[in-house]
């Protein structure tokens, strides 16, 4: 590693052109993380969705709300181990404006579906469970409105009315959390019972539920259940879709469409652009340096040796711009959802960090190896007459 | 010292051919960020559009107090028939008044381009709502009959779903549906619709006799405050009116909000990388040029006109890097038709990608502001150089 000192110096050459071809790589990557966060915001987290669990909605539409008597016929079926129930309820604080995701549910049954999803100390788990008026809610949201254990919020909902036209009045019971990356900490989930006593008999939408989720103890077998499900509720009034929660999730990305896709598709296309664009000027930078390299080789350096000190030189450049760049990127987005709540699962994933890192590494050899092979393959004698 | 500041950009130009390779560079970077740029914008302004030629200014829909969408509202019988009764609103000519209560759900039925399941809009109407929405033309097959199964489909929703020819029979749970014409609506959100007779719809839904929406046509625009403190005055009515184009409006604020942030971020940061790209193309366009700058420097040339001279080239290189990024956005990307979800009411919406002029325009004024923000420090340095040493540079 003799050499050091002079890659050193052919970097300070010209200095500007150094500083801004690693600002360009720079940018370059930050954009790659950000690229890979919008990509997993738009598949709506289905990689986190579980496999063994599964939802069954309404086979016309989710917003036909299965009857009650459901839940204890699943539960039946051999393989189904919990169950629980959720009404989307669309409830807003203050403003119309102010929305977030907003279920009325059956607090311990939920909980014992979604283990890790919710956080939450045992002595608040047992407080919401015992107050039919009570709430948990994501940390998020409760930071966005600035709430805290024990308040009461008046949440209005769009779809449900009060016979007085007035909010609901909910206590925060507890404020959850969850280590899972990208999990949606967004979430205010209530008791059923309070929803339930609003809602008048004659309209018959008492006491029937948007979708049940339910867990079963062998994964591998959620094709036949759900099909064993679909089977028992047809030609009723109610036929049933029941499907794993990661193929929900999936639809629902899918709906958001090829809009997302066709994003992340030119950003990438300009991404490679600017990688392409200053892989050559770094490309640039060394072949004008040929008969000093022949130079070199006239003195007795080896093509490997030659090449070698042109890798360094040019990987340093791109893990300079680029390391750097994926850094930022990752503090960037760990600062999380740009949109306000809207997509939830906006998270840098493990495997694309490795990708970009792997990416880095390419951009620094291709750049540099290019010239540096032509330069081996020089003769001395030809190189050296060059300029 | 114009005539001076002229003659060395004009020598500069000429001289772009030698520098071609790295003048290439800062063109191609700056069409990359405003191809992006175009590209993602372009999205928003075609939903943008769609929501725009749904509204007329004449149209009022009036919803539960309280609700943003058509989705979650909910009218009785009752309050329907207080509402149609109410002052401002046109009548046609046997005296009966110009509205339209309406259901609107969503059924599951799937997208073409995936083969996955999408919530499809579907609209129930009475006879009155052609005559408030008159922009509505069957354009294949015939309308649907009162009382009878039967459904109509728009234009934009027959490309983006599967199976929707006049003819097909749709299975939506117990119920068969027969598909018997296709409407357009001047491109409005409508033709992203499905649409049958109300009466049919609400037994299926469990509605009753309740509706969700009623769309009025105003006897004039200006009648718009007589019928709203009319309806908010009643206190047998929980209801909000509003004019159909500030409804269509807000229906897809989240979703172009997500559009707009996340195309700005992108703009941004790769309007960064390409400012990065111009000042490394002009640092060596200056680099290559410096015993010429010094010569003229030294013949008696001010520094201004070698700085507005640099400044000119980049600008112009940044200009044809706009003009190239925005033609093949539009080119690949202008009147590109998709559907996506709309954030509000959760169903789903058509429309075509828009490039718009005003866009183009934007994005080039953008290109030329990274273009000079790239040649500001080359243009100093040029400007700065000590013309003895640098004659003496090789």
């Amino acid at each position: 590693m003799k050499f050091l000192p002079m890659v050193w110096r052919n970097l300070l050459r010209r200095k500007m052109r150094t500083i801004f071809t690693v600002l360009s790589i720079f940018v370059a990557f930050v954009l790659f993380g950000v690229l890979m966060a919008i990509r997993m915001a738009f598949t709506m987290g289905v990689d986190m969705a579980g496999q063994g669990r599964l939802m069954m909605i309404d086979k016309v539409s989710i917003i036909n709300p299965l009857p009650a008597s459901y839940g204890a016929r699943v539960k039946q079926i051999p393989g189904v181990t919990e169950i629980s129930h959720a009404n989307w309820f669309g409830g807003y604080y203050q403003d119309v404006r102010n929305q977030f995701a907003t279920f009325a549910v059956e607090p311990e049954s939920w909980l014992r579906v979604y283990t890790v999803e919710y956080e939450l100390p045992e002595d608040q788990k047992k407080a919401w469970f015992a107050d039919r008026t009570g709430a948990i809610v994501g940390s998020d949201t409760a930071k966005k409105f600035g709430w805290k254990v024990g308040q009461r919020v008046p949440i209005q909902g769009t779809i449900y009315r009060r016979p007085d036209g007035g909010p609901w009045e909910f206590t925060i019971d507890g404020i959850y959390d969850s280590k899972l990356k990208g999990a949606d900490k967004t979430q205010f989930v209530f008791n059923y019972e309070y929803l339930r006593e609003t809602i008048p008999e004659r309209s018959g939408f008492r006491d029937r539920y948007n979708w049940y989720v339910f867990t079963i103890n062998d994964p591998d077998r959620a094709p036949q259940i759900g099909s064993q499900i679909d089977a028992m509720f047809a030609n009723s009034p109610n036929e049933t879709k029941t499907n794993t929660e990661k193929a929900f999730v999936s639809d629902w990305a899918k709906q958001v469409g090829d809009i997302g896709k066709i994003m992340v598709g030119i950003v990438a296309m300009a991404m490679f652009t600017i990688l392409l664009v200053t892989g050559n000027t770094m490309a640039q930078a060394i072949r004008e340096r040929t008969n000093e390299l022949a130079v070199l080789k006239t003195l007795g350096f080896g093509d490997g040796r030659i090449l070698r000190m042109v890798l360094v030189e040019s990987t340093f450049i791109a893990f300079l711009g680029g390391i750097v760049g994926l850094a930022v990127s990752y503090a960037l987005i760990s600062r999380g959802d740009p949109t306000n709540g809207l997509l939830p699962a906006f998270y840098f994933p493990t495997k694309d960090i490795v990708a970009g890192v792997g990416l880095v590494f390419a951009l620094g050899l291709a750049a540099g190896s290019l010239p540096a092979l032509q330069a081996s393959r020089l003769r001395i004698v030809d190189a050296l007459r060059r300029n | 010292m114009l005539s001076q500041a002229f003659a060395v950009t004009a020598v500069n130009i000429r001289s772009i051919r030698e520098r071609l390779g790295s003048s290439a560079v800062a063109v191609v970077g700056i069409a990359g960020v405003v191809l992006v740029f175009v590209a993602v914008l372009s999205i928003a302004e075609g939903v943008k559009a769609t929501m725009e030629s749904s509204g007329d200014p004449n149209t009022v829909l009036i919803l539960r107090a309280g609700s943003d969408t058509e989705m979650t509202s909910g009218l009785a019988g009752d309050n329907v028939r207080v509402i149609q009764d109410a002052p401002g609103i046109a009548h046609d000519s046997s005296g009966t008044p110009l509205t339209s209560p309406e259901l609107f759900v969503v059924v599951d039925h799937p997208l073409k381009r995936s083969g996955s399941a999408a919530n499809v809009p579907l609209r129930g109407v009475t006879a009155e709502a052609f005559k408030v929405h008159p922009g509505v033309k069957i354009v294949e097959g015939r309308n649907f009959e009162p009382g009878k199964n039967e459904v109509i489909a728009g234009r934009a929703a027959q490309r983006q779903f599967v199976g929707l020819n006049v003819g097909t029979t749709l299975k939506w749970g117990e119920s068969t549906w027969q598909l018997v014409g296709i409407f357009e609506d001047a491109g409005s959100v409508s033709e992203s619709e499905l649409w049958c007779d109300a009466k049919v719809l609400q037994p299926a839904y469990r509605r009753g006799n309740s509706y969700q929406s009623v769309y009025a046509r105003l006897a004039s625009p200006d009648a718009f405050q007589q019928l709203k403190d009319a309806l908010t005055s009643n206190p047998q009515l929980t209801v909000t009116p509003m004019r159909a184009q500030d409804y269509y409006a807000t229906q897809t604020q989240t979703l172009q909000g997500i559009i707009r942030t996340i195309g700005g971020i992108i703009a941004i940061l790769m309007g960064v990388g390409a400012v990065f790209g111009a000042v490394n193309t002009m640092y060596s366009a200056v680099a290559s040029r410096t015993r010429e700058i010094a010569t003229l420097r030294a013949l008696g040339f001010g520094s201004i006109p070698v700085v507005f001279s640099v400044l000119v080239e980049a600008a112009l290189l940044s200009v044809l890097g706009g003009l190239i990024g925005g033609a093949i956005a539009w080119a690949a990307f202008d009147g590109y038709e998709t559907a996506t979800m709309n954030w509000q009411s959760f169903s789903q919406i058509a429309f075509a990608f828009a490039v718009t002029p005003r866009l183009l325009l934007i994005a080039l004024g953008y290109a030329l502001i990274m273009g000079l923000l790239g040649g500001f420090l080359p243009a100093y340095k040029a400007a700065r150089l000590p013309v003895v040493t640098a004659l003496r540079e090789l």
